[in-house]
């Protein structure tokens, strides 16, 4: 009685869906792999000091991809320097000052509005904005991405502050401090587990960024300082990658370019998931 | 009176720690057998042993003897699932799942392969009757489940399990999330539920022990320390722990 | 004390403004995009824009007729949707359930480095992978086309469907499942009957939010295919999206054709706010 089998259809179904799940892991895993191997082993050869440490020359007719590597440091340092005390600031006016509800889901559909548009959109309207008014330059590409990367600043601090107990906040109100007091005090310590995990976030997300950036921050490969660089139109690294492969054919300069950026996104990723961690573990103690 | 269930020198263990120690117990057919005993105890883990619904937690290991109509449940020639489908459960938090009332009964009988529309209407009739929930329903069948109140919801979820037609039904606690009018209603249920199934309950409640059960097994730390009519075990009880237990000492 | 009082009010007035940036940002969007987007349709006509089968923008008589960037757009996110959301959702089903928390995790930044390649990476493995292959087995011309946008926009929405529908299915609770198991259905059975069921508006969201992402992907796709204004007859044809029709001649626009590039955003943007509308109110059901 009890050891009848499955009935055929059933035993099919489970055949069925078990090959369909492994064929489809093994697809997703193997494109990972392939991803990853083939742009090293493109592009890892064509790495030269040369490469990293000089500026295209017309006059040599060698490519070097210092200006794009410095234009990126500066991008991703300007807009993290504008968009955390906007990020911060909104998610701290969520979660310690807005009493109206509604106020709350009109600001928080807003970001994830904003967070749902395509960064080609970013880049046509950073270009009216910021780049018709100051000029193509890496400001102007800055400002741009500090609106598209303004939620998610805003949802990892939100996060956090959500953690710290309400007790902390109920305990040095009931010690008469004010509201600002608190918020000094309390709740700005309680944020810097979510500003990290939004930088390192946001910092992936510039690497990676190319379509809002080239008609706001330009495509130039000059060699400026920090300033000077702000200014001035310029390449990131994706910017410069597009370039090359699109426009002018130098497939191993963009391979080159592709094996530092996939670099860099293991790197940022095994970092986001070590963080993580470890403010998780923090936490439960 | 001949036995559905019968054990012999059952342990499990959950990796090193032992939580059923040599257990022995014959359950007669078309009777009610309460489990009673403080939490901890063993009882829940033994009656999911019965459906081995264990088999699923990883680190479990089982020795000794199961045997259900005198197949061996943990021989490999057994199919788990239809061992399940003999032995239906019923959980201690009604679990419909967030379907239709309909598909939700439905559900085992599509699972067993019947497809036929006037067959499973047929079925989802016969189980919603026999779980005294067929007036309540019968016009918002369509309706989602989730919808019914708590006691609803924990008939309805004996009716899920009727409908695969099993013969016997393993109950986890299945009044303790319930309030007193509606648990008194599944109580009542269960004693006619007898005439067709072999019950095995597990309860906190000694009280529902007496109202219920034919026959009572206490659990202390793994062990089962008495196995008698439920008369016999509050009445005299055998063992001086059982006593104690029942006399409300601890627990 | 007073003094202290008005501190607390610039504070608090300052925090309003900040939680408020976010609003403004999505409205000034929206204004500039209209404003900026309308004057071209109403020049051009907006049935000749929207319907109009041909684009010619720096012909001496130039077309404004988007209708093969719209259908474009269309075919290949479905196209996209078609490929990735089966193998997506099947890798997250075995992972949410079946996995061993090792291979989940593996797996989990695998996926989540898959999310994190940006898109010209994409682009150049396409243009040298992709593109090529396509050429050699199918016996075509030419590579870079609607086939080869819809396999690269496959894999770039993934990573979205995968994540979202672990987090959808590895929500239901456990006790459905325990229930269906008690009834004598098998793991897969349990899994694919009730499981998912119960975490379809999740896995619906997944859907939607890869939609949004096929729809809005710009440069990878730029650089795979083809980039001329064909109408998408068939897969092999080079084809240009809504995405790359507004990068591809902004460098070089102006007047009315730049105009016209700026009422494609316009166009781009309110499929973007409708797939955003419908996304919203799957979650609103998965939280539900």
């Amino acid at each position: 009685m009890l050891n009848r089998s499955l009935s055929k259809k059933r035993k099919s179904f489970e055949v069925l869906m078990k090959i369909l799940m492994l064929l489809s892991v093994g697809l997703t895993a193997s494109l990972v792999l392939f991803l990853l191997v083939y742009v090293l082993v493109q592009g890892i050869p064509n790495i030269t000091w040369e490469l990293l440490s000089t500026k295209p020359s017309y006059l040599t007719e060698k490519i070097g991809i210092l200006p794009d590597i410095l234009n990126t440091v500066y991008i991703v340092i300007a807009t993290l320097f504008l968009v955390l005390p906007l990020g911060v600031g909104a998610a701290i006016y969520l979660t310690e000052y807005a009493s109206n509800k509604k106020m709350v889901g009109i600001i928080e559909y807003a970001a994830e509005t904003l967070s749902g548009i395509p960064s080609i959109i970013y880049g046509l309207v950073g270009m009216l904005l910021f780049s018709n008014n100051m000029g193509t330059c890496l400001m102007a590409g800055a400002l741009t991405l500090v609106i598209m990367n303004l939620p998610t600043i805003m949802r990892t601090t939100q996060e956090s502050l959500k953690t710290v107990p309400q007790s902390y906040r109920e305990g040095a109100f009931g010690l008469g401090a004010g509201k600002w007091r608190v918020v000094r005090t309390v709740v700005l310590p309680g944020c810097v587990d979510g500003v990290i995990t939004g930088c390192i976030l946001s910092v992936g997300r510039i690497l990676g960024e190319s379509a809002a950036l080239l008609f706001t921050a330009g495509f130039a490969h000059a060699l400026n300082g920090i300033i000077d660089g702000l200014a001035a139109p310029g390449a990131t690294l994706t910017v410069a990658l597009y370039v090359y492969a699109k426009e002018q054919g130098e497939f191993g300069v963009a391979f080159a370019i592709a094996a530092i950026l996939m670099v860099l996104t293991v790197l940022i990723n095994f970092v986001a998931t070590l963080v993580q961690k470890y403010f998780a573990k923090r936490r439960s103690l | 009176m001949s036995n559905i269930i019968s054990v012999k020198d059952m342990c499990l263990w959950y990796g090193e720690h032992q939580a059923l120690k040599n257990i022995n117990i014959e359950i007669p057919k078309k009777s009610i057998t309460a489990f009673i005993g403080p939490s901890g105890c063993g009882k829940s883990t033994f009656l999911k042993t019965l459906n081995r619904m264990n088999d699923l937690i990883p680190n479990v290991k089982i020795t000794g003897d199961i045997r259900y109509e005198d197949t061996d449940i943990f021989s490999p020639k057994v199919d788990v699932n239809h061992l399940r489908k003999e032995i239906g459960m019923v959980f201690q938090k009604p679990n419909p799942f967030p379907m239709s009332i309909y598909d939700n009964v439905a559900y085992g009988p599509r699972t067993h392969g019947i497809t036929n529309k006037i067959q499973l209407d047929e079925i989802v009739e016969f189980a919603l009757r026999d779980a005294a929930i067929w007036n309540e329903v019968k016009d918002r069948l369509k309706k989602n489940a989730l919808g019914l109140s708590g006691g609803q919801q924990q008939r309805l979820c004996i009716a899920r399990a009727l409908a695969v037609q099993p013969k016997m039904l393993l109950m986890d606690e299945p009044t303790s999330a319930l309030d007193p009018i509606s648990t008194s209603r599944i109580e009542e249920l269960v004693m006619e539920l007898k005439e067709k199934y072999t019950i095995v309950m597990v309860t906190h409640n000694m009280q529902q022990a007496v109202r219920v059960s034919d026959y009572t097994a206490f659990f202390l730390l793994g062990e089962l320390v008495e196995f008698e009519k439920t008369d016999n075990i509050f009445s005299q009880p055998q063992d001086k722990r059982t006593e104690d237990y029942i006399t409300g000492r601890f627990g | 004390m007073k003094k202290n009082q008005i501190l607390e009010k610039v504070i608090h007035g300052i925090f309003l403004f900040l939680g408020l940036i976010t609003v403004d940002c999505v409205l000034m969007i929206t204004v500039y995009l209209v404003i900026s987007g309308i004057p071209a349709i109403f020049e051009i006509g907006p049935v000749d824009f929207l319907f109009g089968k041909e684009w010619a923008s720096t012909a001496a008589e130039p077309k404004y007729g988007i209708l093969p960037f719209i259908l474009t757009s269309i075919y290949g996110t479905a196209g996209a949707i078609v490929i990735g959301v089966p193998i997506g959702f099947m890798t997250a089903i075995y992972l949410s359930k079946l996995a061993s928390p090792k291979v989940k995790s593996a797996m989990q930044s695998a996926v989540s480095l898959l999310a994190g390649i940006p898109s010209v990476v994409y682009g150049l493995v396409g243009m040298l992978v992709l593109v090529p292959g396509i050429r050699k087995i199918f016996n075509v011309p030419d590579g870079a086309s609607l086939l080869a946008a819809v396999i690269v926009l496959a894999i770039m929405i993934l990573p979205s469907i995968i994540k979202m529908s672990i987090t959808a299915l590895d929500a239901v609770p456990k006790e459905y499942e325990d229930a269906s198991l008690a009834l004598g259905a098998t793991p897969i059975e349990t899994y694919f009957k009730v499981s998912v069921p119960a975490a379809k508006s999740g896995i619906a969201a997944a859907v939607v939010l890869g939609v949004g992402r096929a729809i809005g992907e710009a440069m990878a796709v730029m650089m795979v295919a083809g980039n001329v204004p064909n109408m998408p007859d068939s897969l092999f044809q080079s084809v240009r999206f809504l995405t790359t029709a507004v990068s591809s001649e902004m460098a070089y626009s102006s007047g009315l054709q730049q105009q016209a590039l700026f009422s494609i955003a316009l166009v781009l943007f309110l499929f973007i706010m409708l797939i955003n509308a419908i996304l919203n109110f799957f979650l609103k059901r998965e939280k539900e």
